[in-house]
């Protein structure tokens, strides 16, 4: 019986070591690029999870410590303020930032709950990006709409990642070298969202998504408890964004808009609320279906002699499309939780109830 | 010229804008407890099928007189809004009436990504410019200028205001909505068909919302796709200060908004010393939203308890 997990496990492992040369050789290198960003999706959709899924807290402006990270990496790694630190420095202080201003924006929010909680962080958001955008003058902070370029790569042990790599005869492009790491970074996250999970921590987020009231009247403190889960998903987000930042080069405000935020919430919402599996499938099917769409064009090429419409503007609206029909016809995700199923699925009153108080108090 | 006058004036104007569309949001949030993120997107689809229908009478005849031409725009726009918001309601937010609160708030978002999207299909990418036909005089006001249009956006908005009051307190189907935002099954229980009552409530704010995306285009002198977003955001803010689910704070929090962003706007240059300039004008709007909600989370006329929503 031990002996199948094991197995499992470790045809993954090798699956997941392998799959930037079965993708990079099958369709080609810049689908390794695509997986990439699938990853840090895959981060940004666990910090998320953090506040939304196990917390009960709807956050709509998730990417602003996304953006944090981000410019943080950009301001003491590239040639703006002329400073070029390693990233084991700028990656922590990128997280640690983005968790104090975690703690920054929970904190006057916490008397609020369900919707409104979700228009505030949405403010949020866009103050952050409406400072990014605007703080060129009087003095150039983030240089504006342009953006910060020229951004330092990850470099480890004197090999900068962002040159290809030549071991043992084969050639790693850079895309390659990324995706080791930000597997790295994601297979860290997810261990340490499994274990909040399961801790004392992630027990009192749950008492507290359920029931507010009664987590307090059983002794948790609900204020640090909440502070908490805005702090450790954005401190997730700010890593995500230093990573970001590094494998991109090049940074811009438009980088970080309240659709970003949205796209990652329904990642979660799509996959599966609270449950890691179902998390880690919605980032992997909203990254590369859009990707996908992109051959729409070629297609109507092919059948049509000429693209009638742009695939880029038939991508959001298949995604609009799709958000509500997830909602109208799976509204649990793909691979819910065994909890929330229970809940979605259940029919007579009481557990109606329950399903009530999954979002608001009122019940 | 008198700034602060002038920036008075202009925040009051815009201020009336908000409040049309703060109106349509309060009206669904006292009833269903829902954000409709897809409000501010009906707005832009009511300024995009007016200036459609204004450019194809001016191309079949140039002579028509302007008025006229945005009157027929208008009246085109309003019931196109009133069936898309009918449409939307039915279609997204009746079935999950009963599921937990995030699924509603999702699909409103992503009604929201259609509409815009569709608008970018139809209408295109580039802002679609609004022609100059309507009168524009302007007169001085305590040495400040006041156009023709400026004036004509406050008091229609205040007619759309007052012709909503008197259907809301007046008539029957105004006491059916009020019934219904107190408690659903009651309301049901006393013979008042809820889910029509809703629809009537999506109706009405769209109609209204149509008004405001006309005027507001016709004020800038363009729409475009993406319009809806910010105005969108701004009435929400708008209707959050006033009291969310609170007809008159709708009316009240748009005012204060427009001017608060207007001065705010006109003066912040001055007031950090040029460190922020004019454009962080869209930072008020939030601004505002945050501290109400930090500070009196009922707004300035509601008696809502944000902790209980």
């Amino acid at each position: 019986m031990r002996e199948r997990p094991r197995l499992a496990l470790a045809l993954l492992a090798v699956l997941l070591a392998a799959l930037p040369f079965l993708i990079g050789t099958g369709l080609g290198n810049s689908w390794v690029r695509v997986l990439d960003f699938v990853l840090l999706y895959v981060l940004l959709a666990l910090g998320l999870n953090i506040v939304v899924g196990y917390a009960g807290l709807l956050d709509l402006g998730y990417i602003a410590f996304y953006a944090l990270g981000a410019y943080l990496y950009a301001w003491l790694a590239s040639p703006h303020f002329g400073l070029h630190l390693p990233f084991w420095m700028v990656l922590p202080l990128g997280a640690a930032l983005a968790g104090v201003f975690g703690v920054l924006l929970g904190a006057p929010t916490l008397r609020l709950r369900g919707d409104y909680l979700a228009i505030v962080t949405l403010g949020f958001g866009e103050i952050i990006r409406i400072f990014m955008n605007n703080l060129n003058a009087p003095f150039n902070l983030t240089n504006g709409p342009q953006g910060m370029n020229l951004i330092d790569p990850v470099s480890i042990g004197g090999v900068s990642l962002g040159k290809s790599l030549e071991v043992a005869g084969i050639t790693l492009p850079s895309t390659y070298l990324y995706y080791y790491l930000f597997l790295a970074a994601t297979l860290l996250v997810i261990v340490v969202a499994m274990r909040l999970q399961h801790s004392r921590v992630g027990r009192a987020w749950a008492a507290l998504r359920e029931d507010e009231i009664a987590a307090a009247a059983m002794g948790i403190n609900t204020r640090n408890v909440k502070l908490l889960a805005f702090a450790m998903g954005a401190t997730f987000g700010g890593l995500a964004g230093g990573l970001f930042a590094a494998f991109q080069g090049f940074i811009s405000p438009e980088s970080f808009t309240l659709w970003e935020s949205i796209l990652v919430l329904c990642m979660i919402v799509l996959g599966g609320m609270g449950n890691i599996p179902g998390v880690i499938l919605g980032a992997v099917l909203l990254t590369v279906i859009p990707e996908a769409l992109r051959y729409i064009g070629d297609l109507q090429r092919a059948t049509l002699g000429q693209v009638v419409v742009d695939p880029a503007d038939l991508r959001m609206l298949l995604f609009g499309v799709a958000l509500v029909a997830m909602m109208l016809f799976r509204p649990a995700g793909l691979l819910p939780s065994r909890q929330r199923k229970r809940e979605f699925s259940a029919q007579d009153g009481v557990a109606e109830q329950e399903q009530a108080s999954l979002y608001d108090t009122k019940a | 010229m008198d700034i602060f006058t002038q920036q008075l004036i202009n925040g009051l104007v815009l201020g009336s804008i908000y409040a049309l569309v703060a109106l349509g949001y309060t009206m669904v949030y006292g009833i269903l407890e829902l954000i409709n993120f897809a409000h501010g997107e009906v707005t832009m689809i009511g300024a995009m099928v007016a200036l459609s229908v204004i450019g194809v009478l001016l191309g079949a005849s140039p002579d028509l007189p302007g008025l006229m031409v945005v009157i027929a725009g208008l009246l085109v726009a309003i019931p196109a809004c009133m069936a898309l918001a009918f449409g939307i309601e039915k279609i997204a937010y009746r079935p999950l009436r009963k599921a937990p609160r995030l699924a509603p708030l999702i699909t409103a978002i992503g009604v929201s990504i259609i509409l815009q999207n569709v608008a970018m299909l139809v209408w295109g990418r580039q802002y679609v410019s609004f022609p100059a036909i309507l009168p524009r005089g302007q007169h001085e006001i305590l040495g400040a200028h006041i156009t023709d249009l400026q004036i004509a956006i406050v008091v229609l908005s205040l007619l759309s205001m007052a012709g909503l009051w008197l259907l809301v307190e007046k008539t029957r189907l105004g006491r059916a909505m009020r019934a219904t935002a107190q408690s659903k099954e009651v309301a049901e229980l006393m013979g008042v068909n809820v889910d029509r009552v809703i629809s009537y409530t999506f109706i009405i704010g769209a109609a209204i919302a149509a008004i405001a995306g006309v005027m507001v285009s016709a004020y800038y002198g363009l729409a475009h796709y993406y319009m809806g977003f910010m105005l969108g955001l701004k009435a929400f803010s708008a209707a959050v200060l006033g009291g969310i689910g609170n007809i008159a704070g709708a009316m009240l929090g748009g005012l204060l908004l427009g001017v608060i962003e207007a001065l705010g706007a006109g003066y912040i240059g001055d007031l950090t010393g040029g460190f922020l300039g004019s454009h962080y004008q869209d930072v008020f709007a939030f601004l505002v939203l945050i501290l109400v909600l930090v500070f009196r989370p009922s707004g300035l006329l509601g008696e809502r308890v944000a902790s209980r929503a």
